[in-house]
Parts: structure tokens; sequence; C-alpha cells
């Protein structure tokens, strides 16, 4: 029975109430390989592996492991099989130390001989070149250390099926290079590892073979070296696509928001962003780019008047042309000096929405202080719900059914039809097409240009570059909480942008 | 012997219960499970323990201490060790929300505990007074000569065997916790579940365990209270609100059982306070008795104030865990 | 290997939603089920036959007009304290610390009673109350603020004022003694009744329904239809969402443990002055617990509250009246409720998830 096939998958589907992630799923990794499982967001790559993984149990469908057809009820099944996933959010303790998050869970001797323990990672480490500090605490640790923690918990329980879910999203550049150095490593010890992502130029510059899923269908397997980007993006998205964004120049741009030297602290007290320098104007759309993490969603929050700690001063241009100073206002306060600034955050259920609550309800978040007198008023927010409904497509059985069980597209048309029924003059978002449908994502990039004709000052933080090079006026790059540069888009290159991305001094591009 | 001797000693009486109890707790909240039902468990314990003597007591012509002993030790864990499990499986299997269920438990079983403790000699057909002297003299038997040693020898020597168990439970608590692998996965189980699940430990059978030896560890302090403190017999509410206090010394202890040791000692002391401050009157001495409560209050707002990672609860405790749950 | 090729027996999987009679209906079950234990166990120690002793819980509860009043009563007075924790439940802030806000609330109204029985009987009317409503706030806003400004734990934290508030109270009990050394404090005002509740009708108990009843409305409004009510509810969603919103999270709370320390405050109003006509420190004897279990039970609404606190004390004034008739203490009310309430908690699970089974034996696959 000596086969090259370590795992097979057949047929897997899986439905979350009435949500579809998996249907009829098909995969196959070899043994040695290292195979992409390449999707959008939202195609049901996370929800495939965490079947493998013991997390999820498929609804249908069979597994097989080396020949055998096996059940993997839980995470310990999976390691019993040699499986083992690194999740996006990563599974460790935080208030334990690296060595006892990596022995977690392990069979052995009673008492614990830490020592002993440290020498046998240690010997671990030293094997695919990892560099650890075995004492330090979980939450001592940097995003790139918690993920070296992570593989080598799954290398010291012998896994020898690797999953990895979007393991650069977090990562710079220098980081990103080294741990595909120890995937590389990996590979030549004979492991197969599967690595989830949506990122192309890594499929292409680190898999032997790529699996496309679509919409919780998978769509096919192709060897890397016959997959051009092209091809890739095409079994991506199901049909060509030409990214077709509408870019109407801007009319009468003038000031309107000037960040100044803005600093923003950490709960601990550590800087997430250093002296950030711009301004925005009316009628355009500032895209804003930069790994995850490098200071955006501050950035936002800091306008938005959400982020207590904070040095430097924020400008904002009324239309007589008048300065007011932002800095020390709240959210609440920024509101009632009649400045009219919206804001679509990138945790649309945990921040923006509230997931219990119906459209209306919703609506409330942002006018129920409207009126005088103890009580809310809900007659317009009632209509502003119906016309969302009704004008973007809303699809709901009612206004009153809780956003929370709405799908991605819809929850994030309910928050961004909110936020620009007030006319804003500043709109602020992040991250708007996430998980969104193409179609979804773009009538979102029509609202965008629709606020954007009417002279809003519209800032967007994405993480496609194609998109925020097609759709803005000028691009923003941020580098771990610096700017590095800003670049005009309608010029600028994907890897210009992504140099900056990565840079490590400041350096000002004016468009 | 002087006052402070006696102080002290009593107040070590006073602090053995809230060690038990306040051990359970410990080791349930390490698993994540905030079991609000412990003081209801100390009762059903003490009761149960009090029952099994009684009945072996009742039908036996000669009872022997020791036999009486081991019945009633069993009988507690058994009964605490079913509450718990109600617990248990209400809010692990069945995940419903655990303050409220741990409410429920301790409702019940202050009542199953009064119930049973005030109605156990009618029950039994009217045999009068309650009594099982034979049996608690098995509890309270002391070590001979050891005692006499001048000065420390009633101090160090005078209680019964519960009182050294209870020492011993203790550090052997700390050990596993902190020492052992099956305690390392313990505390991962509270602090994050789903890490805990993803590294393959079987939550749900840690949190069973963990909470059902917490509940019968809470059962012998309550067995304590009725046979080594009380004597073998039962007042009702006279176990009053020490399971609570045994609450509050966990979070005195910031989840170390070494530390509730002599926090255990320290509650005992200001419960029983009031007695040994001279010219206090009798209402001064009610305002006395909060202070266990209020010093538990004054170390819970420090540590919220310090916010040092290691002196928090468990994070998840409180939690119910669900693998599929999405996001 | 370990995993073989076996499919669990079953697996649960939560449901998307569950429709209002099924979920009835599964409630219903649980309450029948709990009834057939509880019976079960009343049996096994008294004997009865199983009939008569539902007959007999019919009969002890509202057997008579007297009994059927004092059941309401009670039942009006778990509600008004299932009310003090319920806006706080909304907005997910644990308040174990009804029981200690009560009995503030009582022994404040004690002692209105106590030293103003010179003041003009309308003034005194007014100060009973309003004195109970301020001791209920200030109990409930000192953690509220420990927990707006610090994050203290406010589970524990109120727990610990309850016993504050006992001994607190036992201190006024012996400051307060009549006759001297009995270490209570007798029937106030006994004489003249000054202060007391106003009878409406015979057993005095038709006042305190109609003011909890109001209560009822009042909050329901409040919850439902103010903007404070709305803050409460996106603040026990999600504090970000919250801070987003622009609503000031710390005021909010402070705020709302406010108002239930004010209902708290009434309840130990009508404890005092419309019940009891004393202080004692087993006033609320436990209600403040049970009062948690009426607010979750009745899912925070108003309504289902009334529905739950009226079943609860229904169980335990009938198995009260069961264990008199066979010399038995009272205390078995307890394990009743205790039972009736692991049934019901349990039940839940049933609405939320459901179980799949393992669909029959599928068919050899070949690897």
């Amino acid at each position: 029975m000596e086969s090259n096939i370590m795992i097979e998958m057949r047929g897997i589907t899986k439905h979350f109430g009435s949500v579809v992630a998996n249907e009829n799923v098909d995969l196959t990794v070899r043994r040695g390989e290292i195979l992409s499982v390449l999707g959008e967001n939202g195609s049901g790559k996370t929800s495939l592996m965490n079947m493998l993984a013991g997390i999820y149990f498929p609804d249908a469908g069979h597994i097989f492991v080396e020949g055998r057809e096996v059940i993997i009820r839980s995470p310990k099944d999976a390691f019993d099989l040699g499986i083992g996933m690194i999740h996006q959010h990563f599974k460790l303790v935080d208030v334990l130390t690296a060595a006892e998050n990596i022995i977690l869970g392990l069979p052995g001797a009673m008492k614990l001989d830490m020592n002993q323990v440290k020498k046998d990672v240690q010997q671990l480490l030293d094997k695919y070149g990892f560099e650890l500090n075995l004492d330090a605490k979980i939450y001592e640790m940097s995003v790139s250390q918690k993920q070296t923690v992570e593989i080598v918990k799954m290398l010291y329980r012998g896994a020898h099926i690797l999953i990895l879910d979007e393991p650069t999203a977090v990562l710079t550049p220098q980081e990103t290079d080294k741990l595909f150095q120890v995937l590389r490593n990996m590979r030549a010890h004979g492991h197969s590892i599967i690595i989830i992502t949506h990122k192309l130029n890594e499929v292409l510059s680190l898999s032997d073979r790529v699996s496309v899923l679509r919409k919780g269908a998978y769509v096919g397997t192709v060897n890397t070296c016959d997959a051009t980007e092209m091809s890739l993006t095409e079994m991506m998205v199901g049909e060509k696509v030409v990214l077709d964004i509408e870019r109407p120049d801007p009319v009468n741009p003038v000031m309107k928001l000037h960040v100044d030297d803005v600093t923003v602290y950490n709960r601990e007290g550590r800087e997430v962003l250093s002296h950030a320098n711009f301004e925005a104007y009316t009628g355009e759309i500032l895209g804003i780019a930069g790994i995850a993490g490098s200071g955006q969603k501050e950035l936002l929050e800091s306008i938005a008047g959400l982020q207590p700690h904070m040095t430097g001063k924020i400008h904002y241009r009324n239309r007589k042309g008048h300065i007011k100073e932002l800095t020390e206002m709240s959210a609440q306060e920024i509101r009632e000096i009649g400045i009219r600034l919206a804001f679509v955050p990138e945790d649309r259920l945990g921040m923006g929405l509230v997931a219990s609550m119906g459209m209306t309800d919703n609506m409330m978040l942002r006018s129920y202080r409207k009126g005088h007198g103890l009580f809310a008023r809900r007659k317009e927010p009632h209509d502003l719900a119906e016309h969302i409904k009704e004008e973007l497509g809303v699809v709901t059985p009612s206004v009153d059914w809780p956003v929370g069980r709405m799908s991605g597209g819809n929850v994030q048309k309910v928050l961004v039809g909110r936020e620009i029924a007030s006319s804003p003059q500043v709109l602020m978002v992040a991250y708007p097409v996430r998980g969104l449908d193409i179609n979804s994502s773009y009538q979102i990039y029509a609202l965008l240009n629709e606020q954007k004709k009417k002279g809003s000052c519209v800032i967007c933080v994405g993480e496609d570059l194609d998109v925020l090079l097609a759709l803005c006026d000028r691009i923003l790059v941020l580098a771990d909480g610096r700017v590095s540069g800003v670049v005009d888009a309608r010029t600028a290159t994907k890897e210009e942008v992504g140099l900056l991305m990565t840079s490590e001094d400041k350096k000002e591009v004016q468009a | 012997m002087n006052v402070i001797s006696v102080f002290l000693q009593k107040a070590i009486t006073q602090g053995i219960p809230l060690l038990f109890g306040a051990n359970g707790e410990i080791l349930t909240e390490k698993s994540g499970n905030l079991n609000l039902g412990i003081p209801g468990l100390m009762y059903m314990g003490g009761v149960a323990g009090l029952i099994g003597a009684f009945l072996y007591e009742a039908n036996v012509a000669n009872p022997i201490p020791f036999v009486g002993m081991l019945i009633s030790v069993i009988c507690c864990l058994l009964c605490s060790a079913l509450g718990a499990l109600i617990y248990s499986v209400l809010t692990i299997t069945l995940r419903a929300n655990q303050n409220v269920t741990g409410l429920a438990l301790t409702t019940f079983g202050m009542g199953f505990g009064n119930f049973f403790g005030g109605s156990l000699s009618r029950l039994a057909g009217g045999v009068g007074q309650l009594s099982t002297a034979t049996t608690a003299s098995a509890f309270r038997a002391k070590i001979p000569f050891l005692t006499d040693i001048p000065v420390v020898g009633e101090l160090l020597f005078g209680y019964g065997w519960l009182t050294y168990f209870c020492l011993i439970i203790t550090f052997a608590l700390s050990f596993f916790l902190f020492k052992t692998r099956v305690g390392l996965n313990l505390r991962a189980v509270g602090e994050s579940a789903a890490t805990a699940d993803a590294a393959g430990i079987n939550v749900n059978r840690y949190k069973y365990i963990a909470t059902i030896v917490g509940g019968m560890m809470a059962g012998l302090g309550g067995l304590y209270f009725v046979m080594e403190y009380t004597g073998g017999t039962w007042v009702n509410n006279g176990f009053g609100d020490r399971g609570w206090l045994a609450i509050a010394l966990v979070i005195f202890a910031r989840w170390r059982p070494l530390n509730a040791i002599w926090g255990s000692f320290l509650f005992g002391g200001l419960y029983i306070l009031y007695l040994y401050i001279p010219g206090l009157t009798r209402d001064m001495q009610e305002i006395f008795k909060s202070l266990p409560y209020l010093v538990t209050i004054v170390v819970l707002v420090i540590t919220s104030l310090r916010k040092k990672r290691e002196d928090q609860p468990p994070a998840s405790l409180g939690l119910p865990y669900f693998r599929e749950s999405r996001g | 290997m370990s995993a073989a090729v076996k499919e669990p027996l079953f697996h649960v999987v939560k449901r998307d939603g569950t429709s209002f009679g099924r979920s009835l209906l599964i409630r219903l079950a649980a309450i029948v089920l709990a009834l057939i234990v509880c019976a079960v166990i009343i049996v096994l120690l008294t004997g009865m036959n199983p009939l008569s002793v539902y007959a007999a819980l019919w009969n002890g509860a509202v057997g008579t007009s007297r009994r059927m009043w004092i059941t309401f009563r009670d039942a009006a007075i778990l509600l008004c304290i299932g009310f003090a924790v319920m806006p706080a439940f909304r907005m997910r802030f644990w308040n174990t610390g009804a029981e200690g806000q009560v009995l503030m609330g009582a022994a404040a109204t004690a002692a209105m009673m106590i030293y103003g029985k010179a003041l003009p009987s309308w003034l005194l009317y007014a100060l009973c109350p309003l004195a109970g409503i301020a001791a209920g706030i200030i109990w409930g806003v000192i953690p509220a603020f420990f927990k707006a400004y610090w994050n203290t734990n406010e589970t524990l934290f109120t727990l610990m004022l309850n016993y504050i508030a006992t001994q607190l109270v036992a201190f006024c009990i012996i400051f307060w003694e009549n006759p001297p050394g009995s270490n209570s404090v007798g029937l106030i005002n006994s004489k003249g009744k000054i202060g007391w509740l106003p009878n409406l009708d015979r057993y005095g108990c038709v006042l305190p329904i109609l003011i909890v009843l109001a209560l009822a409305v009042l909050l329901y409004a409040y919850m439902r239809y103010t903007k404070q009510g709305y803050e409460v509810s996106v603040v026990g969603e999600s504090e970000n969402t919250a801070h987003y919103a622009g609503i000031n999270v710390k005021r909010v709370i402070i705020r709302t443990m406010a108002l239930c320390g004010a209902v708290a405050g009434i309840a130990g109003y009508l404890l005092a002055s419309g019940v009891s006509h004393t202080i004692s420190t087993g006033l609320v004897g436990g209600r403040g617990f049970t009062a948690i279990i009426v607010a979750w039970l009745g899912k925070l609404n108003p309504f289902s509250m009334m529905i739950v606190a009226l079943g609860l004390v229904f169980m335990q004034k009938g198995s009260v009246e069961i264990a008199g008739q066979f010399n038995l203490n009272e205390n078995a009310s307890e394990i009743i409720t205790g039972i009736l309430l692991f049934f019901i908690l349990g039940c839940e699970f049933f609405i939320n998830y459901r179980l799949e089974f393992r669909k029959h034996e599928k068919e050899a696959v070949k690897a």
C-alpha cells in the first residue's frame, strides 16, 4: 500500500445553519509537497482545513489518510494521524511559557521535568533552524515568535502534515522569507505542508501544487509550474476579472483633514502608530495600504475620536474654511459640533453593528439621541432601514431580523448604508469588501465613488493592492506604524507600493 | 495557654473549612468553571456525612468510631460529588449559564442540608436530639502526648486529622497544578478551552473531573464543620455564610493554593476577631464580623488596579465551550 | 491509531433559531418532568399518594384566599427583586448583590419608620420609600463605580457586599433592639402603624402587588423605548460598539446600577414597610439570589419573569405546606425549587442546539 498520497478528502460538505461552508469538496495532498489552498475570503478554505484538524465535523464526505478511511472527531484524533494545524488566531495560552505551550496536552511522566522538556525542544529548534526563547511567556512575544511557537508545537507532536492558515498575513517580508525557508526545510525532511492563502505571489513562489476553492466548492488543482497569476485568478473568481472600477477625477479638492504628527499608544504603552503626518482632501478617495497591523486601525480610530492614548493634532476644515481641532474630542463631541464623520470599522459585528439587533435598532446606533425627551425615536430609523434594504438590496426576512444572522455581504451593506445615510463630510472605511463576493464588492466601490462625487473626503483602508490602485486617487502606505509614503494611485505600480509597505525608513513621496 | 495562642488555634479551626472550600473552588475555577454552588455543596457534604454516621450509629449496637468515620467520609464524598455532577452536566454538557446554575445549586444544597439535617431524627422515627458523638470522636481524636508539649503543643497538634489532611490536600493541589502535566493541561483548559482543545486535551473530561473533585473537597469542608467543629450534630444554617467566604478566599489567594493556607487562617482570625477585642459592644462585634468580606473587596480592587497578568482569574472563567461555534 | 472508522453516535449542532411554539413545548416538558421528580421525592419522604401531592401543593399555595393573596404578594416581591438585577444583566453586569441592596433598602426604611415617628404622616409616607431607594442606590453604585473605572470583577464584589450589608443590619438591629437583649427589633410602630404601607385589602397584599406591576410596565418601557434603555442594550452586547457609537460606557454602567439599586430599594421598602414591619438579617432570605434565577429564566423580559416568579413561589408555598403537614421542616421548598431550576436550566440546551444522530451505517468505501 506504499502510496504517494497522504490525504484524500472526498465529497466533503459542511453547513453552518443555512450557510454553506463547503459543498462536495475533493482534495489530495501528496507526501513531501507544499500544497496551496487558494480562494477568496469566504471560499471555505478554513472550514475545509478545520475538518482535517478535528475542529469541525463534516456533514458528509470521506477522509482518507495514507489510504485508510478515518473519522476525525477531535484535534487529538488529528494529532494521532500526524495532522497539525496552525490557525490564523493562534491557539496559545497567554500566561504560559513557550515550552509549556509546546508540551500542552502531550502524554508523559506525571511530574513535569521542564529542564528535560526544554532540552528536547531545543534539539528540534536546532534541527530546523528556529530561534525561540522557551522561557518567555506568550503575552510577551511578537506575532512572528508566537507563530514559531505554534509550528514547533506541531513538529514536537510529530506532525508530518502541517496546515497553515494565512500564515503571512501578519508577518513582515523578512519574517515571511524566514518562514518560507523553514517550510521548504520541512518539505526536504519529507513533511507535507498545506498553506491556506489568497496571495498569488506566495502561491507561485512556495508551493508545488495549488488547489482552488470558490464559494465553498472545489474548482480544481494545478501544478504551480503550469500556473500563472492570471490563470489562478481566473480559477479563483470564476471568470476573467478585469478590475473595472470607475475612477472619476476629483472636483475642486480642498484640504479637509490634516493629521499632524499623530502617535498612538496601545494599552501596554507601546507605540502602534508613530508620528503620522498627512492631509486628506474633499472629492478624493485616499487609500491606505499596509501589512495587517501596521497601524491602520489606530489611525482611523484616532481620527474618529476613539483612541484615548494619542499625541499630536488632528485638524478639520469646515465648509467656511475654519479649522477645528478634533484631537481631544470623543466621537460624541465631534458629532455635537456638527461634523458628520462616518466610520465603517474593520470589525463589523463587534464594533460597527450590534449582532443581536435588527436593522432598525442598528440604524439607531447613530441616531438614537435625536429629539428631546426620554424616549428614543423609532420611526426614522425604521424608515431608513427599509430604505437601505430596498436601495442596496439587503437580503433579510425583515428589518427586525438580527444582523448577526445575515451573510457577510448583507451585513456590510447595512453598515455602509447607515454610515453614508448621514451624507458624511468624512467617510472612513476599513477593509470594506473583506469577505464579500464580487458583486457586493462592486456595489460598495460604487457607493464610495458616489460619496466622492458628492464632495466627501473618503479614506479607505484596503488589503488588495489591485483594488486600491484602481479605486483610489492617492495611496498612503503604512509600514510598521509609520507613514512610509504617499503615492499617486494613477501612476504608481504595485511593486512600488509593495516596497513601501515593507520599507523600514520613512520617506515622503508626495503625489 | 495565653490568649494569643488560643486565638490562633481558634482562627485555624475556623479557617480549615474555608480552606477546603477554597481548594475545591480553585480546582474548579482552574478548569474555567465558576462554581457558585460551592456553599451548597459544603452543606450537602456535611449533612451526608452526618446522615451516614447517624444511620450507622442508630443501627449498630456498639458502633466503632473508626468505622463510623469511614462511612461518613464516604457518604460526604459521594453526596458532594453528586451535587457537583449536577452542576457539571448542566454547565458543561448542557451549557447552562454558570452563575445561575451555581446559585441554583447553592439554593438546592442549603435546602438539602437544612432539610435533612433538621428532619433527620423525625424521618428516622423520632429519636430525639440528633447526635453522632461516637463518630465525631474519631474525627476529633488528637495525637496523644504531642499536645502536651508546652506552648506550641495545642497550637500545632490540637486538631483532628481532617485539619492535617486539608493541609496535605492544599500542598498536593499546588504541586498538581504547577508541577505536573495534567495540572498544566488543566490550567490551559481554564485559560483558553479552544487552545486546550486544539492541543488535543479532552476539555470536557478535564472540566468534569476538576469540578467534581473540587466539589468533593468542598464537601469535606462541610463535613469538618459538622463533625469536628460542632461535634457531630446539626444546627440549621449553623454553617452560615462560610461557603461564600471560601469563594472570597479564592480571590484573596489569587488562585494559588499555598496563598490560601495563610489566607484561610487570616480569614478565620478575622471571623472571630470580635471575640478577642476587649471592650467591644455587641453591635460593634457585628461590624467586626464583616472584616473578611471587606478585606476580600480590598484585594479584589487592588488586583484589578495592578492588572498583573498572573494575578487575574482564569481567562475563560464562566464561559461555556462549544468547539463548533464559529468565529 | 485511535481514529478508527467509527462515526460518533451523535454530535451537537447549533440551531439557527427555534420557533416560539417549539421552545414553549420544550420548557413545558421540562417543567412536567421536574414536577414528576419532585412528586417522587415527596412520595418517598412522606409516603403520600402521588396525586394527593399535587393536590396538597395546590392547596398549600392557593387553597384559601389568604394563601392565594400571600402567594401573589410574595411572587410580586420576588419579581421586584428580579427587576433589580434585570437591567444590569441586560448590560452583562453580573449583579449578584441584590440580596444586600434590598437589605440596605429595608434597613433605611426601618430607620425612617423608627426615627420619623414624629413627622407628619404624609411626609413619612414619602420619606420611607425615598430612604429605601437611596440606600439601595448607594449599595448598587459602589461596585458599579469600581467596575466602570478599574474593571473590578463585579460578580465577586457584589457578592461580598451582601455580607457586609448583613453585618451592617445586624449592627443596626442591636442598636434598635426592642425589647433590649432580644437581638431583634420587633414590630416597628406596632401601635398606630406609623409608616406602614397602607392596607387596601384584608391581607395587605394588593398595594405591594400593584406597585410591582406598575414597576414592570415602567421597566419594560424603559428598557424598550427610552434612549437610556437602548444604551444599556448596546453596552451589554459589545462595549466596543458602545464606544463606537459615542456612548459613555462608564456613565451607563453607573447609571444602570443606580437604577438597579433603586428598584432593590423599593423591594426593601415593600418588605420592611409593607410585609414584615420589622427588620432582620434574614428578611430577604436568599431571595436576592433566587431573583437572579427569575431574571435569567424569564429571559430578562419583565412579563416572562412574572410567570417564573409566580411558578417558583407557588411551588415553594405548596411544598412548605406539605412539609408542615408531615412535621418536616420548611427547607423542603428549597430542594423543590432547586430541582425545578435544574430542569429548566437544562432544557435551554435543547432549545438552542439539536443532536444529530449517526446516520445509518454508510456503505463501505474503497480507499
